[in-house]
């Protein structure tokens, strides 16, 4: 069942404008090279924080800020894609990351912990219990009517009071999208090990419009369109996190790399240049915050 | 008016004028938590959760993160054990973390005798610990009102450890203090009750309480009437609460010997789990475990 292509809607690329296929992809390019700027800054021992990297998952957060704007967000400890997609100022994260006061949570958040606050969206940080951030969106969404995105892992998803809340979310109304990041794995522990039943079906049980898919963003994009007419829905992805749950390494190869199969896409759609010329602003942009900060961390410069 | 018909204006006023929320669990059941709750409705603001402790716990912090300054209920203290980590973990934290006020009003009542292991009185000692929330037990019609007017005048969390027998109290308790005394009482919750016969009948006996009643528990201050009562008692004082000894009591006890250099100890529950059945109960200590106490205490030197 576990594969790139499940549930991903044939040639649904074509449907959507050049813009939007552009603006999704310069979103997951804006993630993946400010990740692995972060990567190569903790294995330079700059970040001396636990880090929870979004590489390899990037499609969904990219595809859910064009598809389902200006939410109020609800993310989970891996969450530097989310913070990146919806418009969280890159400089504030990096300084998060590097424990300084000019970070977007003034250096108490780590990587785990981050919030942004705009006039139209605003994620809210977590507090490192996993699956917080699902009761807590239900209560916000209802006390303030408020679109809301909450977001957490496949294993997140078995906390007791994740399961409860969304049935309270269905009974109520709450207006809620509830996006499963489903890499199939707690830490290292595969879902088939830690359960016989599936979000989706309990999600459905509850009353809730559902769809599970891989993370094509295109598919993503075309049945977040359809299920926020109605919500709360549950959307559970599968995607595939290159990078160890904390830290930078690997474990071989990662299942796919949906980064390359976008691009590859947007090739066939006859907007390589463009892809292209994305990825490169998106490599020297990260290359140059970082950079700037690696001086000042060697003292041998100061942050514009 | 009584402690319950306070709570109660208290709550209407909030949510029909103050668009605010009040949560919990079998609200709008007989007797709507012991009369304190108003008779609205669901459009009004006052939202039965389900019986889902943990997650109600988390929506109910959510409501907070909105701005909405919710009331909690939490019919009995026990079931805080299920409750508390939203408030503790992230209501508490909220405003250290990021900045971001997270005010909630938690509700959260004892009561006493026949309910076994899980109840066994107060456990505010849960939240006393924890950084960013307040800590009061308000026993009279004054001290409930005292204990909203703080929540409403601060962006902090609320736990208002409440007591049944509170329910029915129409009158304030004032401080007592001798000029001469042989002890003080310092009672929180329903032990005030319990203390104030103990009192008479050890003043039957010739031997002299001052009572301090302690409704703030965090931020815990040793006030001058502390240091009056101790002075004049021989600096000599007992801390008396409903929930477990190994916890806000001993704090307490130890932020008054280290500001006063008096010995003060404490007297709780026993430590050990209460049964149902009358004998095996674990109950806030009686007048007479108060006056036993007090007389050990008195002739120790």
């Amino acid at each position: 069942m576990r594969s790139q292509d499940f549930g991903v809607i044939k040639d649904i690329s074509k449907q959507f404008s050049r813009e939007e296929s552009l603006e999704v992809f310069r979103k997951m390019a804006l993630i993946r090279f400010f990740e692995l700027q972060v990567k190569q800054a903790f294995d330079d021992k700059l970040i001396k924080v636990p880090i929870y990297l979004s590489v390899g998952q990037e499609a969904v957060a990219a595809a859910l800020s064009v598809a389902y704007p200006n939410p109020h967000i609800f993310g989970q400890h891996r969450c530097h894609d989310l913070y990146l997609a919806y418009g969280g100022d890159p400089a504030g994260l990096a300084d998060e990351l590097l424990h300084l006061p000019s970070g977007c949570a003034k250096g108490m958040g780590g990587s785990a912990s981050i919030q942004f606050h705009a006039d139209t969206t605003r994620m809210y940080g977590h507090d490192g219990l996993m699956g917080t951030q699902v009761p807590i969106s239900v209560g916000y969404a209802l006390g303030t009517g408020t679109r809301c995105l909450a977001v957490a892992g496949d294993a997140a998803s078995e906390e007791d009071y994740v399961i409860s809340a969304l049935g309270y979310a269905a009974h109520k109304k709450a207006p809620v999208l509830f996006v499963g990041m489903d890499n199939n794995l707690s830490i290292l522990t595969e879902v088939k090990v830690r359960r016989n039943w599936k979000m989706a079906d309990l999600a459905k049980a509850f009353g809730m419009s559902v769809v599970e898919i891989a993370d094509d963003p295109w598919t993503i994009m075309h049945h977040v369109y359809e299920l926020s007419k109605n919500l709360p829905a549950y959307l559970n992805v599968h995607v595939v996190r290159h990078l160890w749950h904390n830290g930078t390494g690997t474990d071989g190869p990662p299942e796919w790399d949906r980064y390359a199969l976008v691009k590859s896409e947007l090739g066939q759609l006859g907007l390589m240049n463009d892809a292209e010329k994305i990825e490169n602003e998106a490599k020297q942009s990260a290359e140059k915050l970082w950079q700037a900060r690696r001086k000042v961390q060697q003292g041998s410069g100061v942050l514009l | 008016m009584t402690s319950a018909e306070t709570i109660k204006e208290i709550t209407r006023e909030h949510l029909l004028e103050g668009n605010g929320v009040a949560l919990g669990q079998c609200l709008t059941a007989v007797g709507w938590v012991g009369g304190t709750v108003p008779e609205l409705t669901e459009n009004d603001g006052l939202v039965e959760l389900s019986m889902a402790d943990v997650a109600g716990g988390g929506i109910a912090v959510g409501f907070a993160l909105a701005g909405r300054r919710p009331i909690y209920i939490v019919r009995y203290q026990g079931f805080q054990w299920f409750n508390a980590p939203f408030v503790t973990n992230y209501a508490a934290k909220s405003k250290d973390m990021w900045g971001i006020p997270c005010p909630i009003f938690v509700r959260s009542i004892a009561m006493d005798g026949a309910i076994g292991p899980v109840a066994s009185g107060s456990h505010h000692s849960i939240f006393t610990r924890m950084p960013g929330i307040a800590v009061c037990a308000p026993m009279t019609p004054g001290e409930y009102q005292k204990a909203w007017d703080y929540f409403m005048a601060h962006d902090d969390p609320m736990y208002c450890s409440e007591h049944r027998r509170s329910f029915a109290v129409d009158y304030e308790m004032e401080d007592v203090i001798h000029e001469k005394a042989d002890i003080t009482l310092f009672p929180i919750s329903s032990t005030r009750l319990n203390a104030i016969e103990a009192a008479k009948k050890l003043k039957e006996e010739r031997i002299i309480c001052n009572i301090v009643h302690l409704f703030w528990l965090k931020p815990f201050v040793v006030e001058d009437r502390i240091r009056k009562a101790l002075a004049s008692s021989n600096n000599k004082g007992i801390v008396l609460d409903g929930d477990f000894e190994n916890g806000a009591m001993k704090q307490i006890a130890y932020d008054i010997m280290h500001k006063t250099g008096a010995r003060v100890d404490v007297l709780g529950l026993e430590e050990r789990a209460a049964g149902f059945a009358p004998h095996l109960d674990n109950l806030p200590p009686t007048p007479e475990r108060i006056c036993k106490k007090v007389k050990e205490m008195i002739h120790f030197t």
